[in-house]
């Protein structure tokens, strides 16, 4: 069996991590009590007491108040993926609660509590990572509280532990028809040994965990109090926009306020080192100074070139080797002995996250230290960032952990850009009051940051029987990882794995393989997209993939499970997602249906996707078929949520969605040039799981990248025509 | 001064009358539930009720909303309403969140006007409300749950 040169790469991966290749999760499980060492922290009081006195709390993530409230402290961002109502589902699984008796809150920052365990010392929700690294964590926090329960009921009754029950929030001693509540019991549990190695339940006794269980955040979101960053008011609080330059590497020359300055409302404006920041008492007042604000911008520096432009260049860089990420037998040779070759370029557009809440961020300092409201994905690397540009101590900085209104990977930004900027703006006031940093829709967009551009070429050669012997797969395109603190960690061999995720580890059996990488430097800055590599390798192999199919005249389902012998997960949601949409039956003319399957973050998903073509060339999605195998289903209705949410958010950059540059000036600004899915385009969804023991994976980003290349695939089979571009125009 | 009617209340605003409605509602009068998405009526996030009809209040100008009554998520109580959010939670709905007051918003001044809505009636009312979790599949579903609540 081939042994896949890169396996399993991503975010999770990166630091110091414990998880081997295919070995599943091994996680040092630790669990550290509520109150950290030296928890006092500063001003902001980072980490120190949560709850009041009185209140049971075995372990730092769970705590029990003696009015029978169970509260999960969720060291992870919630985004929309989920993941408190995730969270709270271990906990309360192993500890038998009544799922209406929790609540979830936010964890502080603090990277000795609350790191992501496949990421080292960091604290950081990305890489569909958190049920991945919690699931063991998450159910031992629950379990030892109810051994410590447990123990306090038999000691208050005089009875054995082991007559003593739990079930739905109540302790019961059955022989003697006695109970009590947790709440009851929390001060005598606090005097409880706490347990080593608390016992976890066998699967076959979960009662949560695999059923459905309702979401802890519907409530607030469906009736609008959820508070999110935007909605953090503050006494005294200015909000401030900040005029960025036109260009990428443009810097200010000369700055005119006096017109911004006459704007009622407005109380400052500071130059800061990515732009000039206008303060005002709202945002109205801040967005009218800033619009007659005249900055004089130096781009004697600044990067000019066009999405043109650049496309040339990927492409004369294409014609040569690039860095090699996999080899496996002779590709050249067993090319130039093909009967046929067959080949293909692929382009692929930056592209925005674009999340609905554009970037933003709340900072106040006070004394020595300071604190930020935001939903972030990186805690402690921004909690370190923040601290730097004020001088202050890490845990000198408290971060008040929100919601985020989407992110799909902007809110973890290695230079921390945003929060950065949120603190140089409070610097350069001498923190004389707090601020609200917010971005307008057309500042988040043309901000950069975005998922790069990238060229794909491919080849491939057929022997006489239709046999793919030789796959070559050449990728263009910038490095998200170059020049940051991910670099050391997740290169390997000067290769960036996120450039080539989902392209390296292809899991189709052809013997002779090449891979390789050209990782052009470009001042347009780059950042993970929601799905990351795959974004881009899964639609150019499986579209790929699709058409050596019907080149060999070979059915697509079955020649993928042909060559997905020795990949049993891709093979089963494959055949999963074939037999759900009926794979094979004859369609209706103008009707086409494509599929497609790729493992990203160890789970796998297979799309069956179905669609209409007009005359004119107009399209529609009209139905897609899910097969997700991610191991454990911890939260079946979730892991549908995610599957459909998604796909729709890989259906925004297949269907339309694209970032250029013109002269280096970024062309889109808002979403009436930067379109995405609306209503109207969304396709019917039916999603599938498969049964699974395995460790539970992530569910939030691989349903993404699978979308676009069933879709082509599917507008192929009735168009008869390849397609080779992100976003797919079936005209022109 | 500008005088304003939300949710049944009066209130009396010093702010210019070019002020966009939605920028009044959350900063001065602190209503956050309403949203800022894009400032250009593309994403609908900010959509209030003016008279019992969905707008966008971030191109709506507090001076023309003088004399009009306004809802917002926060001040929404029908018997629609109602069934609409009980939809959206039997249903989880809700991904980020961040659209969805918006979202709420437009589906209950539809389901107000058409009870008993078809899909391209769902598609024409709700297709100015961007949601990027794509939770598009439940909302859907919702209005269709409501709507057999309230048929």
């Amino acid at each position: 069996m081939a042994t896949d040169r890169i396996v399993n790469v991503s975010r999770r991966q990166f630091l110091k991590v414990g998880l081997a290749a295919g070995t599943g999760l091994t996680l040092g499980v630790y669990l550290p009590t509520l109150r950290s060492a030296g928890a006092a922290a500063g001003p902001g009081k980072a980490g120190g007491a949560m709850f009041k006195a009185g209140t049971f709390e075995p372990n730092a993530f769970v705590s029990i108040g003696a009015d029978n409230s169970v509260t999960v402290i969720a060291k992870h961002l919630e985004m929309g993926q989920g993941t408190y109502t995730g969270l709270a589902t271990l906990v309360a699984e192993e500890l038998d609660a009544a799922w209406s008796q929790i609540t979830v809150k936010p964890a502080p920052a603090d990277a000795n509590r609350y790191n992501n365990l496949l990421w080292g010392s960091t604290q950081g929700t990305g890489g569909s990572t958190a049920i991945a690294n919690s699931f063991v964590q998450m159910r031992k926090a629950g379990a030892a509280a109810r051994e410590m329960l447990v123990g306090a009921a038999a000691e208050q009754w005089g009875v054995s532990t082991s007559d003593v029950t739990v079930r739905d929030g109540i302790v019961r001693h059955q022989a003697t028809e006695r109970s009590v509540t947790f709440g009851e019991l929390a001060e005598r549990a606090g005097r409880q040994p706490v347990p080593v190695e608390p016992f976890l339940k066998d699967p076959s006794e979960f009662r949560l965990i695999g059923s459905h269980v309702p979401r802890k955040d519907s409530r607030d979101k469906t009736h609008g109090t959820a508070i999110f960053t935007q909605d953090i008011q503050l006494p005294g609080m200015l909000t401030a926009l900040v005029a960025h330059p036109p260009r990428f590497g443009a810097t200010v020359k000369s700055l005119d306020a006096s017109a911004t300055k006459r704007v009622k409302g407005v109380t400052d404006v500071v130059q800061i080192p990515t732009g000039v920041a206008v303060l005002a008492k709202d945002f109205w007042s801040a967005k009218r100074g800033r619009d007659v604000l005249r900055v004089d911008w130096d781009e004697s520096k600044a990067f000019t070139l066009g999405t043109d432009e650049i496309l040339t260049e990927y492409r004369a860089l294409s014609k040569n080797p690039g860095a090699v990420a996999r080899k496996e037998g002779d590709t050249d040779q067993a090319m130039a002995r093909a009967a046929r070759v067959i080949e293909a370029d692929y382009v692929f557009p930056y592209l925005a996250h674009a999340a609905l809440e554009p970037m933003n961020c709340v900072i106040k300092v006070s004394g020595d230290g300071c604190e930020v409201w935001n939903g972030e994905q990186f805690q402690t690397p921004d909690q370190m960032a923040v601290a730097n540009v004020l001088g202050l101590k890490p845990e000198h900085v408290k971060i008040n952990m929100l919601y985020a209104g989407g992110s799909f990977g902007r809110r973890a930004n290695p230079q921390s850009d945003y929060v950065v900027e949120a603190a140089n703006i409070v610097k350069a006031i001498q923190g004389k009051a707090p601020v609200k940093l917010v971005w307008t829709r057309e500042d988040d967009m043309r901000a950069g940051y975005y998922r790069p551009m990238y060229f794909h070429r491919m080849k491939a050669g057929l022997d006489d029987a239709g046999d793919i012997i030789a796959w070559q797969h050449r990728i263009v395109g910038q490095s998200i990882i170059a020049g940051t603190a991910f670099e050391a960690s997740l290169a390997q061999d000067g290769i960036d794995q996120t450039s080539v995720e989902g392209a390296a580890n292809v899991p189709y059996a052809v013997p002779n393989i090449t891979v390789d990488l050209h990782s052009p430097k470009l001042p347009v800055p780059v950042q993970w997209w929601r799905s990351v590599g795959s974004t881009h390798t899964a639609f150019a192999v499986e579209t790929f993939i699709d058409e050596l199919a019907v080149a060999a005249r070979r059915d697509p389902v079955v020649l993928r499970r042909t060559l997905l012998k020795n990949h049993p997960r891709h093979r089963g949601v494959v055949g999963l997602a074939a037999e759900k949409s009926r794979w094979g039956e004859t369609l209706p003319p103008n009707r086409g249906r494509g599929i497609a399957v790729h493992e990203s973050f160890n789970s796998y998903v297979a799309q069956v996707a179905d669609v209409s073509v007009d005359k004119d060339g107009s399209y529609s999605v009209d139905r897609v078929v899910v097969a997700v195998d991610c191991g454990i289903a911890v939260n079946p209705d979730i892991i549908r949520a995610q599957m459909e949410g998604g796909l729709g958010f890989g259906l925004s950059a297949a269907l339309s969605s694209q970032i250029t540059l013109n002269a280096g000036r970024v062309v889109q600004s808002n979403f009436h040039d930067y379109t995405v899915l609306r209503m109207s385009e969304m396709p019917d969804v039916e999603v599938h799981i498969v049964q699974s023991t395995e460790s539970p994976t992530g569910v939030g980003e691989p349903a993404t990248p699978v979308i676009a290349p069933a879709v082509a695939n599917a507008l192929a089979a009735a168009t008869g025509k390849r397609f080779y571009e992100l976003p797919l125009l079936v005209t022109g | 001064m500008i005088q304003l009617n939300i949710n049944d209340q009066l209130y009396e605003l010093d702010v210019e009358k070019d002020m966009p409605l939605l920028w009044a509602i959350r900063d001065v009068l602190g209503f956050t539930g309403t949203k800022y998405g894009c400032g250009i009526a593309q994403c609908g996030a900010c959509t209030v009720h003016m008279d019992g009809v969905p707008t966008r209040s971030c191109v709506t100008p507090v001076g023309v909303t003088q004399n009009k009554k306004i809802t917002t998520i926060e001040g929404l109580n029908s018997k629609t309403s109602r069934a609409v959010q009980a939809a959206w939670e039997r249903l989880d709905v809700v991904q980020c969140g961040y659209c969805q007051s918006g979202q709420i918003m437009a589906a209950t001044a539809l389901l107000e006007a058409q009870p008993d809505p078809s899909d391209e009636q769902i598609n024409a009312a709700m297709s100015g409300n961007i949601c990027r979790c794509a939770t598009y599949v439940r909302i859907r579903a919702g209005i269709r749950e409501a709507s057999r609540a309230l048929v």
